[in-house]
């Protein structure tokens, strides 16, 4: 089926609005598990007006949050999607500017030297658009993301090295954890990337970041750890805001790769407890929106 | 733990008079400031036409709509989405904040560190903690941007916010030397080795 690069740009844009808008159901139950158990009285507090948020923005149709991101778009063609690959790409970047100019949206996006701002979205490499291939389903699947930064600006890498083990990977998380404190809006979803090379591996751990609450490690290893690390972040007492309490995170996410002989690498990518994305897939005819 | 409502500015015994854990309520003017904003000021010689001192500032840089400027938009801009952004990286311009401009207030989210503290202490001001995100929440506590200046910097602009029943916010860090980043930092840290203790770690398994 062939899908024309007009139903991708207006797709991009939905996707867009959609995201800063409407928080996915999964976090939405993340945030009524986190309340159910905290025990501190600040932090439920905390957590009672970010749920009061979630409500607002609903009946006034307003963002979630200021931060519009930086636009991640990450493209699936499935099973019987035929694209024109640099028309699919110019598409979702007109689809992300007409958003940020239609809205309209605060452009977070400044050239890295000058700091100059575009007020587009978009930039040298900007949205960030990923192509990967499934064939798990019908049609080209688009999930958007757009990443905050105060959650991004927490991101870290160690080269660790075998001798060290997987202890240098958990004591790695649970540092990146105190060293974040409030600055990541938490409770967060720490995102923790094992294995690869150094590029692969952090973009792993933004791959864990953003994977639906609820949703566990492909590998068995990898999801025992993750296990492990989600109890072990909340016995910090870092709390909603950095104000104190249980409620660090939602949860750790791992994803893991294969990765050489001499290696250990580990890398950690949060996400805000404004954890939006929103996704779409596009058939011979249709779009059918979720998350 | 009490309840504080201000009507801006605000005099420095108003302000020592906060302890950390009250709530803070504002009303009237808040300026908006941000990463752009401070380095213009500070580093780049840049001046503004506000007077900032006895006031709040809220570390933002909002999502807004050029409008005709009215009553309700006389800096012909309407509030869409207003939050908050991360303080730290602002760290190094809250004295100068203070000192140069006379500023009281800085409201952000996840709370700013040492020398912000002694500024703090030293000059008499105070940090109040709004919750990062709740931005949907916030906008409604926004009346109308009265005013704007270094509007080059746009969406970093120095903006001069009308705002009624802004809070409550909790007073994070006192003129009193007293934090609550700084007291939940030092408690995490703490939990460090039963954290990695639960973890197992330095079982070399």
């Amino acid at each position: 089926m062939q899908i024309a690069p007009d139903r991708i740009e207006e797709t991009a844009k939905e996707l867009y609005l959609r995201a800063l808008r409407d928080l996915p159901p999964d976090i939405k139950r993340g945030f009524a598990t986190l309340a159910a158990r905290e025990t501190g009285t600040t932090a439920k507090a905390v957590l009672g007006t970010m749920i009061e948020n979630i409500a607002v923005a609903e009946r006034t149709n307003n963002l979630l949050c200021q931060d519009t991101g930086i636009p991640i778009y990450n493209v699936t063609i499935g099973r019987g999607a035929e694209v024109d690959g640099v028309a699919l790409t110019a598409a979702i970047r007109r689809g992300c500017e007409r958003a940020t100019r239609e809205a309209p949206l605060r452009s977070s996006i400044v050239h890295p030297l000058t700091r100059k701002n575009d007020h587009t979205s978009c930039g040298i490499a900007v949205p960030v658009i990923r192509i990967e291939f499934s064939d798990a389903f019908d049609g080209l699947k688009i999930e958007m993301i757009p990443k905050g930064s105060g959650s991004e600006n927490n991101s870290w890498l160690k080269m660790a090295i075998p001798a060290e083990g997987v202890d240098a990977i958990r004591t790695f998380v649970i540092d990146c954890v105190l060293g974040a404190g409030g600055r990541t809006c938490p409770p967060t979803i720490v995102g923790v990337g094992i294995g690869g090379t150094a590029d692969l591996c952090v973009h792993l751990a933004k791959v864990a970041a953003t994977r639906p609450l609820g949703s566990h490690c492909a590998d068995p290893d990898g999801a025992a750890l993750e296990t492990q690390l989600s109890e072990a972040v909340n016995l910090l007492g870092i709390g909603p805001q950095g104000l104190g309490g249980d409620s660090t995170a939602f949860g750790v996410h791992v994803e893991i790769a294969a990765t050489h002989i001499t290696m250990n690498p580990v890398a950690v990518n949060m996400q805000c407890h404004s954890a939006r994305r929103a996704s779409a897939v596009l058939g011979a005819e249709g779009v059918e929106y979720g998350y | 733990m009490a309840q504080h409502d201000f009507a801006m500015p605000v005099t420095e015994a108003q302000v020592r008079a906060l302890a950390v854990d009250d709530t803070v309520t504002l009303n009237g003017t808040l300026f908006g400031i941000r990463d752009a904003t401070q380095i213009a000021l500070f580093d780049h010689g840049r001046t503004t036409r506000f007077d900032l001192a006895g006031h709040a500032v809220i570390h933002t840089a909002p999502n807004v709509k050029r409008v005709a400027p009215s009553p309700e938009n006389p800096a012909g801009y309407a509030p869409i989405c207003v939050g908050t952004t991360t303080s730290a990286r602002m760290e190094r311009f809250t004295r100068p904040l203070m000192a140069n401009h006379g500023v009281r207030i800085v409201i952000g989210k996840g709370g700013l560190g040492a020398e912000s503290a002694s500024a703090f202490r030293e000059l008499g001001g105070v940090y109040l903690a709004i919750i990062g995100g709740a931005a949907a929440l916030e906008t409604t506590w926004i009346e109308a941007i009265d005013d704007v200046d270094l509007d080059d910097l746009n969406p970093e602009s120095l903006w001069k916010f009308r705002v009624r029943g802004f809070g409550p916010l909790r007073v994070a860090m006192d003129s009193h030397g007293a934090s609550l980043y700084a007291a939940v930092d030092a408690e995490a840290r703490a939990k460090r080795a039963a954290a990695l203790a639960a973890l197992g770690v330095g079982s070399r398994r």
